[in-house]
């Protein structure tokens, strides 16, 4: 890799000159040989590769062989007939569950850090965290059995037999409920590691100034955690378009698809089971435009807001 | 992390508040476990039992037919030994890989720092997507090889981040120096001095990798055609997945085949236990591992 000599800063080193510093670090590089190599053949080429997008790709003929074909395929999914069905799903079921599924995190976190005796809290913790170690496979499989219309655990409680998984309305409930379920707990953390950091003197002074528990929250804690919000809330912003596919793959069924239908799982049903390369990748493209457009608008956006956390 | 409990100058109110929280959090606790916990009683239980909602606290009918049905498939061993190769082999590899990438782009004075971690960091935010990344794995002859399941994913760079802050912050420079000046060379400080002294955030990264790679199935589903090759999650498909969708229509039609269903459904049980322990035993032995991996990562107020 010749090109990596290009920015490097000339101030350290006791001044030596760059090819002289190279010398010194050729371990070093060829410690990162391996990952380069893997991370230019499938990351970067398959980056060269979103050209198919623009192209009849044919495997026979290569991608540089293969016919420049314009904006075909996007013209194509943007008059298939449920183009704006997939869009509306995406973006709402996105929407929905970042709004939903984000304070939730953050409550329980404040919560839980008020706890006073250590061991109920670190129960709290472990017992919350469970569910995020479940693979969604299993996570599925558990709804399904749950939301089963003949002996389902929801239906038992509910004295009902609704078959809830063909149902478009309950859809969205499902797959909020069910992702709350299984990562608010794990969310905590990071908020947890922010507020261990506060110095216990602040908690000492408020209590002196007989401040209560939601006031200790509401100006110590919250204050604190700010940062750390702006920043997942960007992280998740830009993930906007990313629904959980896996989710919406294993309980799509052909009843919920008004609500279910999303450009993901189409991605993957026209490229793996399809086989149509350069539509599939087209639609992906689309989706991933549209994403990098909201992380950016949202970063514009936070970074008003607050000044001091800086992304990347 | 230990802050001084601090229970002498608070008042009634606060006492209140107390209770109520802890309240709140024991039914918080309840919620979230709880589905967990009617699997495991209704995969001991008679499914007849479980379906007439007579299992809502304890088992009723205790039986372990769901788990010998489970054991006697073939393709759920062959899927078990396969997750624990694949679970095994693609965390090493990982943690391997977020080291090699990791020190080199902790030192200060490498030339080509910047350009590198630019690099690698572009890859958190955008890729080739799921057609393009799929050739390039076809091309390279990784379709039905274990392979494909760790090659493609290169270096998992938020690991690769938080491993990079640890070298900066946590291993001291004058060791590395000292070292330096005795004559060992970069290759031998990283395996004499920097591996060792970062044990703590090693095992961080082993119980990351060894968690995404024991519940991941996409990546096999798209990769590994094969049958043979299907780890755990995958071969629980056919069980949880996709004879839901036949049984649910099925009970509509015939009693006879609503029997068969409450058996299937008995069995689905037992498979999620079956899948769902070994995580579910191992992560409470290293939470404070990730724990800490998550302080290393967090914003500093």
């Amino acid at each position: 890799m010749g090109k990596s000599n290009t920015a490097a800063p000339a101030k350290r080193a006791g001044g030596k000159p760059v090819s002289k510093r190279i010398c010194v670090y050729w371990q070093l590089y060829l410690m990162l040989l391996i990952p380069v190599v893997l991370t230019i053949v499938y990351k970067y080429i398959p980056m060269y590769g979103i050209q198919i997008a623009f192209r009849d790709f044919k495997s026979t003929r290569g991608i540089l062989g293969s016919e420049w074909v314009g904006l075909k395929w996007f013209q194509r999914f943007f008059s298939s007939p449920n183009c704006f069905r997939m869009i509306k799903n995406t973006v709402l079921l996105s929407f929905f569950s970042l709004l939903w599924s984000f304070p939730i995190p953050i409550i329980l976190a404040l919560m839980i850090n008020q706890l006073r005796f250590n061991k109920f809290k670190r129960t709290v913790q472990t017992v919350l965290y469970a569910p995020h170690f479940i693979s969604i496979m299993v996570v599925c499989g558990m709804l399904r059995v749950f939301l089963s219309p003949s002996g389902g655990l929801i239906n038992l409680i509910a004295g009902t037999s609704i078959d809830f998984l063909s149902e478009a309305s309950a859809f969205r409930t499902i797959y909020i409920a069910s992702g709350i379920w299984q990562d608010a707990g794990w969310g905590i953390i990071v908020y947890m590691a922010t507020l261990a950091n506060i110095d216990a003197s602040h908690y000492e002074a408020a209590k002196i100034d007989g401040a209560s528990m939601f006031q200790r929250i509401r100006y110590i804690d919250l204050p604190e955690l700010v940062p750390q919000i702006v920043l997942m809330l960007i992280m998740s912003a830009g993930n906007l378009m990313n629904v959980g596919f896996e989710k919406v793959f294993l309980l799509q069924t052909d009843l919920n698809k008004a609500t279910s239908d999303v450009i993901a799982v189409y991605v993957y049903q026209q490229g793996i089971e399809h086989a149509k390369y350069s539509y599939s990748t087209a639609v992906g493209l689309f989706n991933t435009i549209v994403n990098v457009i909201l992380l950016i608008v949202v970063n514009k956006i936070t970074s008003k807001i607050s000044e001091d956390v800086s992304f990347v | 992390m230990k802050r001084k409990q601090s229970g002498q100058l608070h008042g009634l109110s606060d006492r209140s508040s107390d209770i109520i929280l802890v309240a709140l959090c024991l039914f918080i606790m309840l919620l979230v476990a709880y589905p967990l916990y009617y699997v495991l009683i209704a995969s001991v239980s008679n499914p007849y039992d479980v379906y007439a909602g007579k299992t809502f606290l304890l088992p009723s009918g205790f039986t372990l037919d769901g788990y010998k049905a489970v054991f006697a498939d073939k393709s759920i061993i062959t899927g078990y030994l396969n997750s624990i190769k694949y679970t095994v082999i693609g965390t090493v590899f990982s943690v391997v890989m977020v080291y090699l990438t990791a020190y080199p782009l902790s030192i200060k004075d490498l030339p080509g720092r910047k350009f590198l971690s630019i690099f690698f960091i572009i890859t958190m935010y955008f890729g080739g997507g799921l057609m393009p990344t799929y050739l390039v794995v076809r091309q390279t002859g990784l379709i039905d090889s274990m392979w494909a399941l760790f090659l493609p994913g290169g270096v998992a760079v938020g690991n690769m981040i938080i491993v990079r802050n640890f070298f900066e912050h946590s291993i001291p420079k004058e060791m590395i120096e000292a070292a330096e000046i005795d004559g060992a060379s970069k290759w031998t400080t990283f395996i004499k001095i920097v591996v060792p002294l970062s044990r703590s955030i090693m095992a961080v990264m082993v119980v990351f990798s060894m968690v995404a790679y024991w519940n991941d199935w996409f990546t096999a589903l798209i990769y590994l055609p094969g049958q043979e090759h299907a780890p755990l999650p995958l071969v629980l498909r056919n069980i949880l997945i996709k004879s839901s969708a036949s049984a649910s229509q099925a009970s509509t039609i015939s009693g006879g085949y609503a029997e068969l269903n409450k058996l299937t459904e008995m069995i689905k049980f037992s498979s999620i236990i079956v899948a769902a322990a070994p995580m579910l035993v191992i992560y409470p032995f290293v939470q404070k591992y990730f724990e800490k991996g998550f302080m290393a990562g967090a914003v500093k107020g």
